[in-house]
């Protein structure tokens, strides 16, 4: 029996949204696959690399200001100004992160937590530049026109058009992400995030691979970052919030951290969570709270964890050669 | 191969390492010896560049490796195993041993290509060697002690040493499998031309493999030379082997 390529089947049931022709089902569609590569670019910290970062939301607001800032005042092209927010995230990341990653473990996460309430802080008070605590309101939508043109697309809102080429872009950085992480590069990662002390003495100079993985992602961050603030219609100084930091951190153990695919199944978790049960009650906070405990407990290894383990499991049960109780360890985790 | 001139570390005021002169030629295989909290373990992370010694001075293959990080001597051609089994428990025994490989061979940069066709033929050598080829696909996590062991020293040769320093290389580990190590450690040191320099409780394999022992005691060096002078050394037989007797 061939595997079926799960990827490719959701990528094209994305690139279908626009078809069921809501305005809504597109709106959900770009929040979650955007915020899904905020999640995922985390991701590359926290599951891979074994840093648990609290202020990743630094990078999402920097590439957020400066894709706006760019489209906006500048009158530059989406697709260089979107690389620009990914350029100006990184180089933000190789700043803070040089002195992040000289401590461990709680101060890293502290100092990661304290340079992103400095970047919040920068966005809520520098008015000349960012618009202070009215953000950058009007943030444009990129020129698509040429999308209106093509057949199936013509009948297309702004909205959807944008969807798609968001949709492609992350598609994109998933695929580049994927290949991080198979690389001899991505195998230190894992080497250093199950054990440091000995990754030195294969040879590794920790910090700075600690480093470059900081860099990668917080340029992935703020390609999100930088669709965010398009998709929002606006950027605002939240965006470099730590609250909007602990979003990714949630999505993540959601997901689940030991897959790869875990922090996207997350964030789509999440924002449907979010929309359903805000619309039953005000208490969204508590009910994602009690979620998340729930899963902690019984599924530590998130959804995605949780769906890779039973279908492990089911496998076995068919070929019926090995107990089914091996079958947890048949899941390697981001390996 | 390895020279150490006065070295010394104190914590704290306690005095871990005091003044320590030490050398081992090419191909040797020597032992430090000394009872629990003598300094053994923290003479190792001394030559290792896990802690920076307070004064003297560390030389490997005639270059100053004094306060260097354990990365760079590591890639000078050292290699360690430690005294707590020391390895990467998420990957599998493969990915345990193929990951040195990488990093050691400078490839660990390369961040396009796909790791999991690297150095599979090495790797899958030195696990036959190790007889460790039918674990290979485990999680390393959740082997027993005596094959993480292995494995451990697996992620040490993966890194093709000239001198190898193994932290009580059997702790933990049962007569038999004891006897095991013992015997692969000297073919494969045999075979590489390793320089070996261990740390051990054990006596028996003490003696038994040991060309020069080394003996520490509070942090000083009271004896050095053949197994049989050791033996012989009034100062050894009262701080240490007296105290078995």
């Amino acid at each position: 029996m061939r595997r079926i390529p799960w990827t490719v089947v959701v990528f094209i049931a994305g690139l279908a949204v626009p078809l069921l022709g809501s305005r809504f089902y597109t709106f959900v569609a770009s929040d979650i696959v955007i915020v899904s590569l905020f999640a995922m670019s985390l991701n590359l910290l926290l599951g891979y690399t074994g840093l648990v970062s609290f202020g990743h939301a630094a990078y999402f607001g920097i590439g957020a200001y400066t894709c706006a800032l760019l489209m906006k005042s500048a009158n530059a092209p989406f697709l260089p100004s979107l690389l620009g927010a990914g350029l100006m995230a990184g180089a933000f990341a190789l700043l803070f992160g040089f002195f992040c990653v000289r401590l461990t473990r709680i101060y890293f996460a502290m100092l990661t937590l304290a340079f992103a309430q400095i970047v919040w802080a920068i966005c809520f008070k520098w008015n000349d530049v960012t618009g202070g605590e009215q953000g950058l309101p009007n943030v444009p939508y990129p020129d698509m026109a040429w999308m209106g043109a093509l057949p199936i697309l013509g009948q297309f809102r702004v909205g959807d058009h944008f969807y798609l080429s968001a949709l492609s872009i992350v598609a994109l950085c998933f695929a580049a992400l994927r290949r991080i992480v198979d690389s001899p590069f991505g195998r230190v990662l894992t080497v250093i995030r199950d054990n440091p002390e000995r990754a030195q003495f294969i040879g590794v100079n920790v910090r700075a691979y600690q480093l470059a993985a900081f860099v990668l992602a917080g340029f992935f961050a703020g390609i999100s970052g930088g669709l965010f603030g398009i998709f929002n219609r606006g950027v605002f100084p939240d965006f470099a919030f730590w609250t909007k930091s602990a979003e990714p951190l949630i999505m993540t153990i959601l997901g689940g951290m030991g897959s790869f695919w875990g922090p996207a199944v997350g964030a789509a978790a999440f924002i449907v969570l979010n929309q359903q049960i805000t619309s039953f009650t005000e208490y969204w906070p508590l009910t994602m709270g009690t979620v998340l405990i729930v899963l902690l407990f019984v599924f530590p290894g998130g959804i995605a964890g949780t769906l890779m383990s039973l279908v492990a499991r089911l496998r076995l049960r068919t070929k019926a050669e090995i107990p089914s109780a091996d079958a947890p360890e048949l899941v390697k985790p981001n390996a | 191969m390895l020279e150490v001139y006065g070295v010394s570390k104190r914590f704290d005021g306690f005095t871990a390492v005091d003044q320590v002169n030490f050398a081992i030629g090419r191909g040797e295989i020597a032992a430090v010896i000394g009872p629990n909290g003598a300094g053994k373990s923290t003479f190792f992370n001394l030559i290792t560049g896990h802690l920076r010694p307070d004064a003297g001075r560390i030389v490997l293959k005639e270059r100053d490796i004094t306060g260097a990080p354990p990365h760079r001597i590591c890639l000078m051609g050292m290699g360690r195993s430690f005294q707590r089994t020391n390895i990467f428990p998420k990957l599998t025994v493969f990915e345990n041993v193929q990951a040195a490989f990488i990093t050691h061979r400078r490839r660990g940069a390369n961040f396009w290509g796909l790791s999991e066709r690297l150095y599979r033929t090495e790797t899958q050598a030195l696990l036959a060697s190790l007889g460790l080829t039918d674990k290979g696909d485990t999680l390393s996590g959740a082997l027993s002690h005596g094959n993480q062991k292995q494995v451990e020293l697996g992620i040490a040769l993966a890194c093709d040493p000239e001198i190898l320093l193994l932290d009580e290389p059997t702790a933990g580990m049962s007569a038999a499998e004891t006897r095991e190590t013992i015997r692969l450690l000297e073919r494969i040191a045999a075979e590489r031309g390793l320089t070996l320099l261990f740390t051990e409780h054990d006596m028996e394999v003490v003696f038994s493999i040991a060309q020069k022992i080394a003996v520490l005691h509070q942090g000083r060096l009271i004896a050095e030379g053949s197994p049989e002078a050791v033996q012989q050394n009034a100062d050894v037989r009262r701080v240490y082997l007296g105290e078995r007797h």
